[in-house]
């Protein structure tokens, strides 16, 4: 039996801000436990939010981003629940009137561009930490993470795969930090995300029963999380199992899902109006400012590269995926206007370097005046494509300009026409089989006798030379006897 | 010795006094005071006599340069004990509270420390500011000045009490649904309900949020007005705070009320209306009408629903504002938890043990108010009551500039005597409760006695932000009223 996998994602988001949420404490990670806060985010009887503007600025910008409408009228309500880490036991959130709703994210998959509903986007606080002392008995809150802003994102049922998933978690990131609204950073907590997923007979219509998945940490684990949930109901749907609504955890150490808890359990979070705030009007003005103050986006820059530079839609799209890369390639296309070499490095060796060492183009040290540089050395013959791979790699790593690169490793391209011909002289001379082919009409022996010429020379001698050195040197022979 | 707190604020803080009197002597006053009449009257919790003493040695240690700017030098004020005051015990009268300190004053606190007043400390209230008697407190109740054996109202009771006792002379309460007017008008004194919005509830530990008001309660309508110009004007604190211009509101008392429009609402003056008390307010009229004003019949069609409406909306809030306490940060908290369940265990006993009848009533009511199944049928119903609540005033104010109604329908009830019977208790604050739901300001003040002697207390509304002409017709009628007021006997 086959089915089809319906996936919605929940997106919580930390917006980087200078202070709070609802107020003036610092806005950032990695400090002392409680140091950052206030009795406002501490929620201290008699304290009361003042809602953060800048806040309110970034999350209209990313609603403005995902292509959402937003309010003209927006309320903050209370979500009532008990925690020890949330200082209030109630969230300050948004429910019958989010900051924006109904907007898309296009994404690239397989099948083309395919368009991901977002259902709304609304702002909330986040609660605080809980930290359990392993082996004892005590367990520790730090609430400086308490008041920080998110916005919650959340999509229609839309995405059908774990890798579609994969992808809108990628686009989605990738939108973020264009907007730089926030650090997208999953291991300290300022993006997470809850999935829910469920199955159906291929063919029929519907929804079948859902089941949420939290706790995964990495884009990987969500690929990875989603990937199981999707086997696991397919497997229970098979042999004529019924879904149970539930909450799943995925274990990261195991590599499988494992019950939270089931439907009955859930919460009653009693929204309503938080009495503490009034209802917001944001300014159409104020909407129309922030709409012109949004950089291109990724997918209108992939457009322009593709009919700008010529690029196929493959290459513009790993080009804008990442923003810092974008910005490299039209920086370094303004020094050296062959977009295409450019794109073919970008894509190729520097694109390689990352994936080998894990990391983004912006920790890598280079800058467009050397990168183009050392294009010009290949253009000036002063060294070969393959050598330049290298001259690349240990430019990225070292941030040392190719030229010095090249002097210090003696990688200067042989271009001497003499040397390249006394070279292939010696090479004829060790392959006289070779020879003898390439003379009866197997034209494709000078291939071979090319790499010689280059293994001899350690890679220095100019490819193209060599060719032409063998030539003349075969022709000549030939006519000799 | 003199007893300085038999003074108003405006005698003790003449500016055009020669001889400004020195804090030392009014705190030994205050104390003597406290020492000769609290004892019966419990209208303190948290009396630090050591505080006080070292507060006004503070003051009368600065400099005359730091004392210029000072509206109310030295003058003894008494907080509500739901008002924050930096480092001193502020507990809303419950035991979970016990021992909480806020590390932060409340707006108001700073603004009357600015204006150079003396804190004398808290007063009792029923816990949580519920209640309508000052019974529910966990420091027992407070006694009515006038009769010990009564309330003194609630839920400000305790600074009712001392205000009318001469034990301060200032005191700032909290009016949810009448609980600065109620006691006020129980105990003989003034007290004022802000137009919500007008002082900053930052600081103020919240009961009903939509309804909460910070409001002074005092001796006389001059010390009204001067309290009030000193705690109001916008807060960056409080984001529902209005950026409306403060009035001097001292200013604006002289003036006549010829050809002011006052209008009685006829749902005021029916059935439970003790006949003492509607034979003063009746004066009270006369007195208006006298001065020239125009005294007509207005219909307030809604007000049968003020109540019902009131407890949903009011506990509604209550419950969500409650839910923070439960033992993790501060305040009382459970010690011996089950192992197995020691956190869900500890955070069920703290509350269980620490919250008394009412205020558990209270939470109860409004979680299953505003729980799914029943949000459309109570707490959204009590919002669109609301609404048409407030559109009577707005319809009413059309005919006329101020609405004239007593506080309440009766006077101080015996203690014990409603405590058993909460729906009987909430009636008391049948005519207080609108002005809250509407969000207008209403003063009560003193308007004579009953037969028993008791204090009756005679209630004026007006629009959003006209606090200026509530205070005018007030103290036209104090200055015009001709009869004479009578300290209680301790
Ligand atoms: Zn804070």
């Amino acid at each position: 039996m086959k089915y089809t996998t319906i996936i919605g994602l929940e997106i919580h988001l930390q917006i980087s801000t200078r202070t709070k949420a609802f107020c003036s404490c610092e806005n950032g990670f990695g400090k002392e436990p409680n140091t950052s806060v206030c009795p406002v985010c501490l929620g201290m009887p008699g304290s009361l939010p003042v809602l953060n503007r800048q806040y309110l600025y970034r999350a209209v910008k990313t609603a403005l981003a995902l292509n959402c409408e937003v309010a003209r009228r927006m309320k903050f309500d209370r979500k009532n629940y008990f925690y020890p880490d949330l200082p209030k036991n109630y969230q300050i959130s948004q429910y019958d009137m989010p900051l924006s709703q109904n907007g898309f994210l296009e994404i690239m998959t397989t099948g083309g561009i395919k368009k991901i509903g977002i259902t709304r986007a609304h702002m909330e606080e986040d609660a605080g930490k809980l930290i359990h002392d392993e082996g004892g008995s005590s367990s520790f809150i730090d609430l400086n993470r308490a008041g920080t802003p998110l916005l919650e994102i959340v999509s229609e049922p839309d995405i059908s795969s774990p890798d579609e998933a994969y992808t809108y978690l990628k686009t989605l990131k990738s939108v973020l930090e264009y907007l730089d609204v926030s650090d997208c950073n999953m291991e300290e907590g300022s993006l997470r995300c809850d999935a829910n997923i469920s199955l159906m007979p291929a063919g029929e219509k519907g929804l079948g029963t859902k089941v949420e998945l939290k706790n995964m940490n990495s884009f990987k684990a969500i690929r990875q999380g989603l990937e199981y949930e999707q086997d696991r109901q397919a497997k229970i749907l098979s042999s004529g199992g019924v879904i149970v609504q539930q909450t799943r955890l995925w274990n990261e150490k195991k590599k499988i899902t494992e019950l939270m808890r089931t439907k009955e359990e859930a919460h009653d979070y009693r929204y309503f109006p938080d009495p503490d705030l009034n209802d917001f009007i944001i300014e159409r003005d104020t909407v129309l400012m922030l709409k012109k103050s949004l950089p291109e986006m990724p997918r209108a820059k992939m457009n322009r590269f593709v009919k700008e530079y010529n690029l196929s839609e493959y290459d513009a799209c790993l080009l804008t995926s990442d923003r810092r890369m974008a910005d490299f390639m039209e920086e370094s296309v303004k020094l050296y206007p062959k977009p295409k070499v450019i794109a073919n490095w970008l894509t190729g060796g520097v694109q390689a370097y990352l994936n080998e060492h894990n990391c983004r183009f912006s920790q890598i040290a280079i800058n467009a005046g050397m990168f183009v540089d050392m294009i010009r050395l290949i253009d000036s013959k002063l060294i070969s494509n393959n050598m330049a791979k290298d001259v690349l790699e240990e430019m990225i790593s070292s941030g040392v300009p190719a030229k010095d690169i090249v002097k210090k490793k003696g990688f200067l391209q042989i271009t001497d026409k003499t040397a390249i011909e006394s070279i292939a002289a010696d090479v004829l001379q060790s392959n006289p089989k070779v020879k003898e082919d390439y003379l009866s009409g197997k034209k494709n022996a000078l291939g071979f006798l090319i790499g010689q010429i280059m293994k001899k020379s350690q890679g220095k001698a100019d490819p193209v030379m060599a060719g032409q050195a063998l030539k003349k040197l075969l022709e000549a022979g030939h006519e000799g006897v | 010795m003199n007893n300085f707190c038999k003074l108003s604020a405006h005698e003790l803080a003449d500016p055009t006094a020669e001889n400004k009197i020195k804090a030392a002597d009014i705190a030994s006053s205050v104390i003597s005071r406290y020492d000769e009449v609290d004892s019966r009257v419990s209208g303190f919790v948290n009396f630090d006599k050591g505080a006080v003493t070292d507060r006004a040695a503070r003051l009368d240690n600065l400099d005359e340069s730091c004392r210029q700017g000072f509206s109310l030098p030295n003058v003894p004020v008494v907080l509500k004990d739901n008002i924050c005051v930096k480092g001193e015990l502020t507990t809303c009268a419950s035991k979970i509270l016990q021992g909480f300190k806020p590390p932060y004053d409340a707006t108001v606190v700073s603004r009357l420390k600015s204006a150079g007043v003396l804190l004398l400390g808290k007063s009792n209230m029923d816990e949580f500011a519920f209640g309508s008697s000052c019974e529910t407190s966990c420091y027992g109740p407070t006694k009515n000045p006038y009769d010990l054996e009564r309330i003194p109202g609630g839920s400000s009771g305790g600074a009712a009490a001392l205000i009318a006792s001469d034990q301060a002379i200032l005191a700032l309460g909290s009016d949810t649904g009448g609980s600065i007017r109620q006691p006020a008008a129980l105990c003989g004194v003034v007290g004022l309900k802000p137009t919500y919005g007008r002082v900053s509830r930052y600081g103020l530990i919240a009961f009903g949020s939509s309804l909460d008001q910070i409001g002074p309660i005092t001796k006389d309508v001059r010390d009204c007005a001067m309290l009030l110009s000193v705690i109001a004007g916008y807060d960056k604190l409080d984001s529902t705070s209005a950026d409306v211009p403060v009035p001097d509101y001292t200013k604006s008392l002289m003036g006549a009320v010829k050809g002011m429009r006052i209008g009685l609402p006829k749902e005021y003056f029916i059935q439970g209306l003790d006949k003492g008390v509607k034979a003063k307010i009746d004066e009270a009229i006369s007195v208006y009408k006298g001065l020239g004003a125009d005294i007509r019949q207005i219909s307030l069609p809604h007000t049968e629903y003020a109540v019902s409406c009131y407890y949903i909306i009011g506990c509604s809030e209550a419950s969500s504002n409650m839910a923070r306490f439960d033992g993790m940060q501060y305040g009382y908290r459970y010690q011996e938890a089950n192992k197995k369940y020691a956190l869900i265990d500890m955070c069920m006993r703290t509350r269980g043990e620490a919250f008394g009848l009412e205020a558990k009533r209270r939470i109860i009511l409004g979680t299953y108010s505003l729980s799914s199944g029943y949000y459309d049928a109570y707490y959204l119903k009590a919002c669109k009551v609301r609404a048409l609540i407030k559109a009577d005033f707005d319809k009413a104010f059309n005919e006329c500039d101020m609405i004239l109604t007593p506080t309440t329908p009766t006077t101080a009830f015996k203690i014990g005597e409603k405590i058993e019977d909460p729906l009987a208790m909430y009636l008391s604050d049948i005519f207080t409760i609108p002005s809250n739901l509407a969000g207008i300001p209403a003063i009560s003040l003193p308007c004579g006695y009953d037969e028993r002697g008791l204090p009756i207390g005679m209630q004026l509304m007006a629009r959003h932000f006209e606090e200026e002409k509530l205070l005018r017709a007030a103290y036209s009628y104090e200055q015009n009223a001709g009869w004479k007021k009578v300290k209680p006997v301790l």
